[in-house]
């Protein structure tokens, strides 16, 4: 059943992206780590760790647009389960620093010791062992998504509202890691990380056995979000977001639905935070702060939401923009990235993804008119594809107009 | 050309003003000094008339010296210097105030006074200060023979008491009398009315002399102590919780100042608008570059620059607000998340922008006078910038309130809120009052940044701070009705205060937070949801 779901998710395009993910994962490593440095093709060590921040963003805009471009469920605090991730991860590697810390406590790490703790906090026993650490990776964003959405979806908190209130949590989730109390290095977070797995984290090998691993990893949450996008719970996920009320008329359990979604797009957003916080060496609780989950969701919309390869697309793009223009023009980059919410949001609502499939489809039908012509004299009609621009009508919030998604407040 | 000049004279005027002053302090220097001079080998007579004199002169340092003169603790040299010294301590130039070592203790020769003169220096000491013609200057004495609490002084407060007619000083005036009583032998009846009187007062200064008291205190008197230490606590208590109703309420003021445009253009276009917070600090702003022109052409007017500010604030901020409404958010009608996002990217662009144009380093926005200052409400320390801003949020909720029910734009807001088809197949022109809706929702944000310019930072973050807090407010409150924006800043800003001893602020708002997300399970529309089918949608 399963080989089966997997078969129906690998259509054409999935195919695609999930080879080219895995040609990355296995040639951009091979590349850095064979070729002798100056070598035209080779990739450079700061690339390397480069690109896997990127693909670690792009699992995190996978996994948002799973919800809001499927289930219409817009979530302003995604960035906390990327961030919560993150911070199991980084626990796991600050136990891994053993007597090497500043103060050669064998337990405790640095800021411990600093601030007098006599021994370690109960939620950090057991995390110096890397399967626990990988299970709590998924299971503390996924409980909380759990327990969140089970509340917010079971009272019908639905639209604007329930994208406040997700800002409000990840904002009181970063208010609540700045306290030292919390036990997490409060203001300066978790850093100085020295081994993963007992490989040491700065070495050439080890970040590009990362890279390979965060590839890999958004291959497969492509193909997972395929199989859900493919099957018949996913055609739910779709009608939810067109038409709530409705289909929970015709009797499905619209909150469980959504609560499946949002609980599996947690998950997904934790793997990539621990994958993030290797790669970058450091996790701090600037990682909640609102601004970042909705840059997220800028990264969904430019690539195309309602699509799964656009997040990654929006993702990579606006992230690479994103480096160039902060160390080429800092001052200007807020304008550019505010500008893209605006632009995208009035003229691309179908992102990156949707001009290209509207140009390709304009251009096949013109194609199949000029050899209807050809073949049948008279021709049937204008072609009817969608115009990109969101129409100008005001009033008429019922009828949805052309080329918009239709808001999932029915 | 006549803004060339201004700044000129302005200056003049500045430089003119020093030198007057500095020759006023001079000139005042140069009459006390004489006057204590004269106390060197005058007779008794001289030294009468020189009493009278010193008194009459008001100077601030007359009243140590008659103090010295009156304990016989004023010195003369033989070469006409007068000095102060108490017992064996350090010898004080009486002129100046300040300690002196060029002189020997042994040059010093005390200057005698009888009995009459004593008489005479007490009356004037009095005069200047219980007994003085002002209010102020009574009190301020009172306060300080509080605190002192010396016996000897039991004698000018009685005569004091019997002539006082304001009742706040005189209050003061037996509370100061009650404190010295009780470091005196007398009756347990004068006692415990001393104690009833020091308990009555009810601050913690009126704690620790009672405290101070109670260690040698006889058995009758520590029952009696004791009994006025537990009213005090109470009365703090009290206090207390008065004074986290009052911060509270002055927290919830600013929130709905932030929140209340914010619920405005949600309740009508059902659209939130993420760049509200960048309208408070475009309003903040406005204040800056108005109080800045006001400096550099006409300083006189700078009272006046917060009511000037205000309209200004108000049409700017409108005015953008239907600049966006028209440029962008009618655009993306029925698409609310989608506005959500353009609006997020559009705080970004104006941010960045006044960050260019401003710097980003926080701005000096000064109070003008009447802002500045605090006065004392039962204990409670209230500041006026506190108290004005908490009026005028009230001010600008009674004229909302009023244009929503009272004003024909009004009537056509809430009948959009209620029902936007219907509305519009009445006749109403819905994307006008979208556009009015927006411009009055961002009119209100920049009123409430000139409110903030004179309690926080102006800087241009100034917006984010407040921007979630106003979101609370608007969820818990419900919208579509301004009452539920008022009652929501109020609990949230009271419960807020009420969290913070106990919990630490940010705790507090963690706290705050959750509870908000538990209340919007309960009720998914907010305190005061509009009821019926409309909203259903």
């Amino acid at each position: 059943m399963i080989t089966q779901a997997i078969l129906r998710a690998l259509d054409k395009k999935a195919i695609w992206v999930i080879s080219i993910l895995i040609a990355m994962a296995i040639l951009v490593p091979l590349s850095n780590l064979l070729l002798p440095t100056g070598h035209p093709l080779r990739v450079p060590n700061y690339m390397v760790s480069l690109l896997g921040k990127y693909l670690s963003y792009a699992m995190l805009a996978l996994a948002l647009d799973l919800i809001w471009g499927y289930c219409g469920i817009l979530s302003l605090g995604h960035g906390a389960f990327f961030a919560l991730g993150g911070y199991a991860m980084g626990v796991y590697l600050m136990r891994q620093i053993g007597t090497r810390g500043v103060y050669s406590h064998p337990e405790l790490p640095d800021f411990m010791v600093f601030l007098g703790w006599p021994e370690l906090p109960w939620y950090w026993l057991g995390m110096d062992q890397f399967w626990f650490a990988a299970i709590m990776v998924m299971f503390v964003p996924g409980l909380l998504a759990f327990v969140f959405g089970w509340f917010a979806f079971r009272s019908r908190v639905t639209g604007v509202y329930l994208s406040i209130i997700t800002q409000a949590m990840t904002y009181a989730l970063m208010l609540a890691f700045f306290r030292n109390d919390m036990g997490f290095g409060g203001n300066n977070g978790l850093t100085d990380f020295r081994d993963i797995l007992g490989a040491p984290i700065a070495a050439q090998t080890t970040r590009a056995a990362l890279f390979s691993a965060t590839a890999i990893a958004l291959a497969a949450s492509f193909l997972v979000c395929s199989m859900i996008v493919k099957s018949k719970l996913g055609k739910v996920m779709v009608a939810v977001r067109d038409a709530e009320s409705r289909t929970r008329f015709i009797g499905y359990r619209v909150e469980n639905v959504k609560l499946f979604a949002f609980t599996v797009s947690a998950i997904m957003a934790g793997i990539a935070g621990a994958l993030y916080v290797p790669q970058v060496g450091i996790i701090n609780p600037g990682e909640f702060a609102p601004a970042n989950s909705i840059e997220v969701v800028i990264w969904a919309a430019v690539g195309g939401r309602g699509t799964l390869i656009g997040p990654i697309i929006g993702a990579i793009v606006v992230n690479v923009g994103k480096s160039y223009f902060t160390a080429a023009l800092p001052d200007f980059w807020l304008f550019a990235l505010g500008g893209l919410f605006v632009f995208v949001t009035l003229f691309m609502p179908k992102g990156i993804v949707g001009v290209f499939t509207s140009a390709w489809s304009a251009l096949r039908a013109r194609r199949a008119s000029a050899r209807a012509q050809k073949g049948a004299g008279p021709m049937p009609g204008p072609s009817t594809d969608a115009p990109a621009r969101p129409s100008q009508r005001q009033d008429n919030e019922t009828e949805t107009p052309p080329g918009a998604k239709p808001s999932p407040a029915e | 050309m006549t803004c060339g000049v201004r700044p000129f004279r302005a200056v003049l005027a500045c430089l003119l003003l020093l030198v007057a002053l500095a020759f006023a302090s001079l000139a005042r220097a140069q009459d006390t000094s004489p006057l204590i001079s004269d106390f060197g080998g005058a007779n008794l007579r001289a030294l009468a008339a020189a009493v009278e004199a010193l008194a009459a002169s008001g100077d601030e340092r007359a009243l140590p010296v008659l103090q010295a003169l009156g304990d016989g603790n004023l010195y003369e040299t033989v070469d006409g210097g007068i000095y102060i010294r108490e017992g064996r301590g350090a010898i004080i130039d009486a002129a100046t105030g300040e300690t002196t070592t060029d002189v020997e203790p042994d040059d010093l020769r005390v200057i005698r006074i009888n009995n009459a003169l004593r008489r005479d220096i007490r009356a004037a000491i009095g005069g200047m200060t219980l007994l003085s013609e002002d209010d102020n200057t009574r009190l301020r004495a009172a306060r300080e023979m509080f605190s002192t609490a010396d016996p000897a002084n039991i004698e000018l407060l009685d005569e004091a008491l019997a002539q006082e007619d304001n009742a706040a000083v005189r209050r003061v005036m037996e509370q100061a009398r009650a404190a010295a009583i009780l470091r005196t032998d007398v009756s347990e009846e004068d006692f415990a009315a001393a104690v009833a009187v020091i308990a009555a007062r009810g601050d913690r200064q009126a704690l620790g002399i009672l405290n101070a008291n109670l260690a040698n205190a006889s058995e009758a008197e520590r029952v009696n102590i004791e009994a006025g230490i537990a009213r005090i606590n109470q009365a703090l208590a009290i206090q207390g919780v008065g004074q986290n109703v009052w911060y509270g309420i002055s927290l919830g003021s600013v929130l709905l100042l932030a929140a209340i445009g914010l619920a405005i253009t949600f309740g009508v276009m059902g659209v939130i608008n993420m760049a509200h917070g960048e309208m408070v600090m475009i309003g903040a702003y406005v204040t800056f570059v108005v109080q800045e022109i006001i400096r550099t052409t006409n300083p006189g007017l700078f009272d006046y620059s917060l009511a000037i500010a205000v309209p200004m604030a108000f049409l700017i901020t409108g005015l953008i607000g239907v600049a966006i409404e028209r440029g962008i958010i009618r655009w993306l009608y029925g698409r609310p998340l989608e506005t959500l996002l353009a609006t997020w990217g559009l705080s970004l662009i104006i941010q960045q922008g006044v960050r260019t144009i401003f710097g980003a380093t926080n701005r000096d926005v000064g109070n003008p006078s009447y802002m500045s200052g605090a006065f004392d409400f039962m204990g409670i320390a209230i500041t006026y910038n506190r108290l004005w801003i908490v009026v005028f949020s009230l001010v600008v909720f009674a004229l909302l309130l009023l244009v929503l029910n009272k004003t024909p734009l009004g009537l056509q807001m809430r009948a959009v809120t209620q029902n936007r088809r219907m509305a519009s197949s009445m006749g109403i022109r819905t994307p006008w009052v979208d556009a009015m809706t927006f411009g009055l929702g961002s009119g209100v944000a920049g009123l409430a940044g000139v409110a903030l310019s004179q309690i926080d930072n102006v800087s241009p973050n100034l917006g984010q701070g407040y921007i979630i807090d106003s979101f609370m407010v608007v969820v818990f409150g419900g919208v579509g009705n301004l009452w539920g924006t008022l009652v929501g800043a109020m609990t949230l800003g009271i419960a807020n205060k009420f969290l913070e001893p106990y919990a630490g602020a940010v705790l507090a708002k963690i706290i705050i937070l959750v509870l908000i997300i538990l209340f919007i399970q309960r009720r998914p529309r907010g305190l005061f949801a509009l009821k019926g089918r409309a909203v259903e949608q």
